[in-house]
């Protein structure tokens, strides 16, 4: 009896003390009403402007995201919202303006005094340093940790990864072997780069190039001090000589940032700094972030990539106050390469144009909010010199309709009346680009043209489609893709889709194998233009070119649905960051 | 007579020198298994991107595909070395450590070395540890409960054939088996965590705050045991109806022991070897990662890791995963096997 009833009393405690963890932990890990429309500013009050503005200090900023960067590594890094992100530890020469919209595309000093100083050929940038930056140790940003930051550039071998702009600009015959094969015993041997001072630091170009400011201002531009240099491991714990610094970094997992006790901001213009710590987790469940998002357990998404169906739906049905509908500035396409036939014959490739039903393309993207606006040209929104109303094939005409008659005129010319076959490349890991492949494929069958859509393993990408060998033995005669600019110009945009020097045996960009003078001439002239509006018209000049080949289908210009907790403070979207919000402005009520 | 040797009767001569060359034979049998799954993986992850034509160098390398970079990515990679040189070199890594080479830059990973990923610059061995825990309690927690479910059910199903019990009991174990995790763990999500918000929807370590832990870890916990249970309701219902017609039990009977003792100490002992066997393999490859609840849940185990390497082909995360996932399946079957002869003495040494 005795223990029947002892055991009855531990069954009775067993049951009262898992009530007591549920409850307990719910409060722990359970919602907050932070997701209330009440105190959310409204849909898309933070497009393109700021919403929320406050400075008011502390709190934890939390991200949350599907997509770790490829690397937190200044220098290896290429995901934009890393980008993005990157301002929290590390300062460059230049930045873009900390402002919503349009206006962010605009340069500002950072470690810099002011912008270059530049000589009258155009061809020597010259900077004096602020003073009071300083490396999470204490000590101060030198002229020759940027130097160093820069020529990791080089050492490719063992950095690779990152946007290497600045190595092909200012030692485009590769002469200098980086920093890691330096004979020189400071290892700052590029000649390219002087540092008389501390304070000072002199580029010297071989040739003009309009757009050098903004390769400075990327984050592949950032100091880095050679006794914290950890080569390829670096992008684990980066050096921080920003606001923040890494305190625990797990990759795929999490990653937190807590304040950096150096870093002064009288010497800082650009960051708010205003929360006390950054975290970042990461999950593989797109839907279940967004639910997490929607229950206010996190801020934002930090890839900023756009909700999933499901949790677009709700927030657009529920919580609509919480998002924003930027442009991404990407725009994402079609493209024919010229080595396989028929494309070698522009009248087949304007045949696709004709013939492709745009509406259905943009439906199976996601429709106007989420898949974006009809693309009508190749040059998007964020670079300067875009007309988004430039519409050479008439897409847009018709609300996207095909236009079978001048299609099958077309193709007549092609010598291909009554069709042909080809092959549609598309990666199999982005759901919305194989349902734009199956839209295309349906419209282009009433032209009479059979395409088989083939679904590749999108990790290899850079192996397949990049591939011209591969591209032309599986017959991949379309291929879905998109691009959005490394920097707002039509070089840090258009030069890898469309200069002959960019046709690679891997990895290559020119998918649609452009190998014409006109257009290398065209980019030349546009390059060496240190004039911003007269290089836009430039740009835009070879923009029609490429449209007038017919080598791409536009399909959208690209837009997103993304999510904003309603406690952010200082929002907005940014053209400098393809709509993303400018992280290093962000606060917490 | 098979009774007398299951009913408690003392094992046979198995002296502990015998029980020791058991030990090393199944255990060199255990190293052979794995060095046949090593050899498999590698040849799919390295020969087969060869045959296809397709450079493995470039899914590492970035959007500017730089020639340096790639021939970087080869050499780090091994990719230029005979199949046999990277194999011996995988080998010599797990025994004793070994350095990662390219460009002047050394990464040395100690054993442990079950190789380097160059995609988030990390030793592997260390990734697997850290994830492994999460996976084990996965696991563990589930498997407790699915076993007192299951086996629960099971018996009084068996013992109440047709009764209103067993159709409920089979009929929600038909459904436990039919409907999939992420079908059932969204649900529970939904209900529990959203709704209710009686549990949390979030993973916190033990260490941290061990009833946040257990609040996220109990729905997964239930949803993975709904599944399993229901298996292993199933089988112990079917196995229960089958032992019970035996002879030795209608014997048992009639000696006049009674019916809670012929069920505990004779039914019992021979429904639980197929339930044991099964366990092993269960809990085996869960240690391989219970990728479907783990992504539902998000819970940072092996599951969750493995599926983003195959995503961004991190082909040495996945063999280090499926080195475990192997290992833990072999020595699953291994520890399956001994409690055999602790069960049932009459496969003591057979």
């Amino acid at each position: 009896m005795t223990t029947q009833r002892t055991s009855r009393r531990r069954i009775a405690a067993s049951a009262v003390a898992v009530a007591a963890l549920l409850s307990t932990a719910a409060c722990g890990g359970g919602s907050s009403d932070d997701n209330g429309d009440g105190k959310a500013p409204g849909f898309n009050a933070a497009r393109a402007k700021l919403a929320n503005p406050s400075d008011k200090k502390g709190g934890t900023l939390k991200f949350i995201g599907t997509q770790d960067a490829d690397s937190w590594d200044t220098t290896r890094g290429y995901y934009g919202f890393a980008w993005d992100f990157m301002r929290y530890y590390s300062r460059t020469l230049i930045t873009s303006k900390p402002a919503p919209g349009k206006e962010s595309s605009e340069l500002v000093p950072d470690l810099a005094k002011s912008t270059a100083k530049i000589s009258e050929d155009g061809k020597t940038y010259e900077y004096d340093l602020r003073e009071g930056a300083t490396w999470e140790d204490g000590k101060p940003v030198t002229s020759k940790d940027i130097k160093y930051g820069i020529e990791r550039q080089w050492a490719q071998d063992v950095l690779s990864g990152g946007p290497i702009y600045l190595k092909d600009t200012l030692d485009p015959d590769g002469k200098y072997k980086g920093p890691y094969k330096d004979k020189a015993k400071d290892k700052l041997g590029l000649e390219a780069i002087e540092t008389p001072s501390d304070n000072k630091i002199i580029f010297k170009l071989p040739k003009r190039n309009g757009d050098f400011e903004q390769m400075l201002a990327m984050p592949s531009a950032s100091p880095v001090r050679q006794d914290k240099d950890t080569k390829s491991k670096y992008g684990l714990k980066p050096f921080s000589n920003g606001p923040y610094k890494f305190e625990s970094y797990t990759p795929n997992k999490k990653l937190t940032l807590v304040r950096n006790p150096e870093w002064k901001k009288s010497s800082d213009t650009i960051r708010k700094a205003l929360p006390d710590k950054v975290t970042v987790t990461l999950l593989t469940n797109a839907d279940e972030m967004d639910k997490r998002l929607i229950n206010g357990d996190y801020d934002l998404d930090i890839n900023a990539t756009g909700m999933e169906a499901a949790g677009r739906q709700k927030a657009l049905k529920e919580h609509k106050a919480n998002i924003d509908n930027p442009a991404t500035g990407y725009i994402r396409y079609a493209v024919f390469p010229q080595t396989v036939k028929p494309f070698d014959n522009i009248h087949c490739r304007k045949a696709m144009i004709f013939g492709a039903d745009h509406k259905s393309i943009q439906n199976a993207r996601g429709g106007p909010l989420a898949g974006g606006d009809i693309g009508t040209n190749m040059l998007p929104s964020l670079v300067p010199g875009s007309d988004l109303k430039f519409d050479p094939y008439g897409i847009a005409k018709n609300d996207g309709a095909a236009d079978v008659k001048q299609a099958k005129a077309e193709l007549k010319k092609c010598g291909k009346p009554n069709g042909f076959k080809t092959t549609i490349a598309v990666r199999n890991n982005k759901q919305v680009e194989v349902a734009s492949a199956e839209a295309m494929q349906a419209s282009l069958k009433k032209i009479g043209i059979e395409a088989e859509v083939d679904e590749y393993d999108g990790a290899q990408t850079t192996g397949i489609i990049g591939n011209p060998d591969v591209v032309k033995k599986k017959n991949y005669g379309i291929i879905i893709m998109g691009w959005g600019p490394d920097f707002p110009s039509g070089q840090g945009y258009g030069m890898p889709l469309w200069h002959s020097k960019y046709i690679l045996d891997n990895g290559n960009n020119n998918y649609a194998m452009i190998d014409d003078k006109k257009i290398d001439g065209m980019f030349a002239d546009a390059i060496a233009e240190l004039d911003g509006d007269k290089a836009a018209k430039k740009y835009a000049a070879i923009n029609a070119e490429v449209m007038k080949g017919a080598y791409y289908l536009p399909f959208t210009f690209e837009k997103n649905i993304i999510w904003r907790s309603s406690r952010l403070t200082n929002i907005g979207t940014t053209d400098a960051y393809s709509g993303r919000y400018d992280y290093a402005t962000l606060g917490v009520k | 007579m098979n009774s007398s040797k299951t009913s408690g009767s003392p094992p046979g001569p198995a002296g502990p020198e015998a029980v020791l060359t058991y030990l090393i034979r199944r255990l060199f049998a255990v190293v052979v298994m794995l060095i046949v799954v090593m050899l498999a993986v590698f040849g799919i992850f390295f020969l087969i991107p060869k045959w296809t034509g397709v450079d493995p160098a470039t899914m590492f390398v970035g959007k500017q595909a730089d020639a340096a970079a790639l021939e970087g990515i080869r050499e780090k990679l091994g990719l230029g070395d005979p199949i046999l040189v990277q194999l011996f070199e995988f080998f010599k890594g797990i025994l004793v450590g070994r350095d990662y080479v390219s460009a002047g830059d050394t990464i040395h990973c100690s054993a442990p070395c079950f190789g380097y990923s160059f995609k988030t610059e990390q030793a592997i061995w260390p990734v697997l540890a850290d994830r492994l825990p999460v996976t084990l309690q996965l696991a563990a927690g589930a498997a407790v409960i699915w076993l007192l479910i299951g086996l629960t059910a099971g018996v009084v199903s068996a013992l109440r054939r047709g009764s209103i019990w067993d159709r409920m009991t089979m009929s929600l174990a038909l459904s436990g088996v039919s409907l999939p995790i992420y079908f059932t763990g969204l649900l529970s999500l939904a209900i529990f965590s959203y709704g209710l918000g009686l549990v949390s929807n979030e993973y916190t370590p033990m260490t941290e705050n061990f009833p946040s832990w257990f609040s996220g870890m109990i729905l997964p916990w239930l949803t993975l045991a709904f599944l399993f249970g229901a298996m292993y309701a199933r089988l112990t219902r079917a196995t229960m109806l089958e032992v019970m017609g035996e002879d030795y039990i209608r014997t048992a009977r009639a000696k006049g022991v009674r019916e809670p003792i012929v069920i505990r100490k004779h039914a019992m002992r021979s429904t639980m070897t197929p339930i044991i066997t099964l366990l092993g393999v269960d809990l085996g490859a869960l240690m391989g990662g219970a990728i479907l609840t783990e992504t539902t849940f998000s819970l940072p185990g092996l599951g969750q890791a493995v599926l983003k390497a195959i995503s961004e082909k991190d082909l040495p995360l996945i063999l280090g995963v499926t080195l475990i996932t192997a290992s833990a399946v072999v020595v699953a079957n291994l520890i399956v096997d001994l409690l055999y002869g602790v069960i049932d003495p009459r496969v003591r040494l057979a």
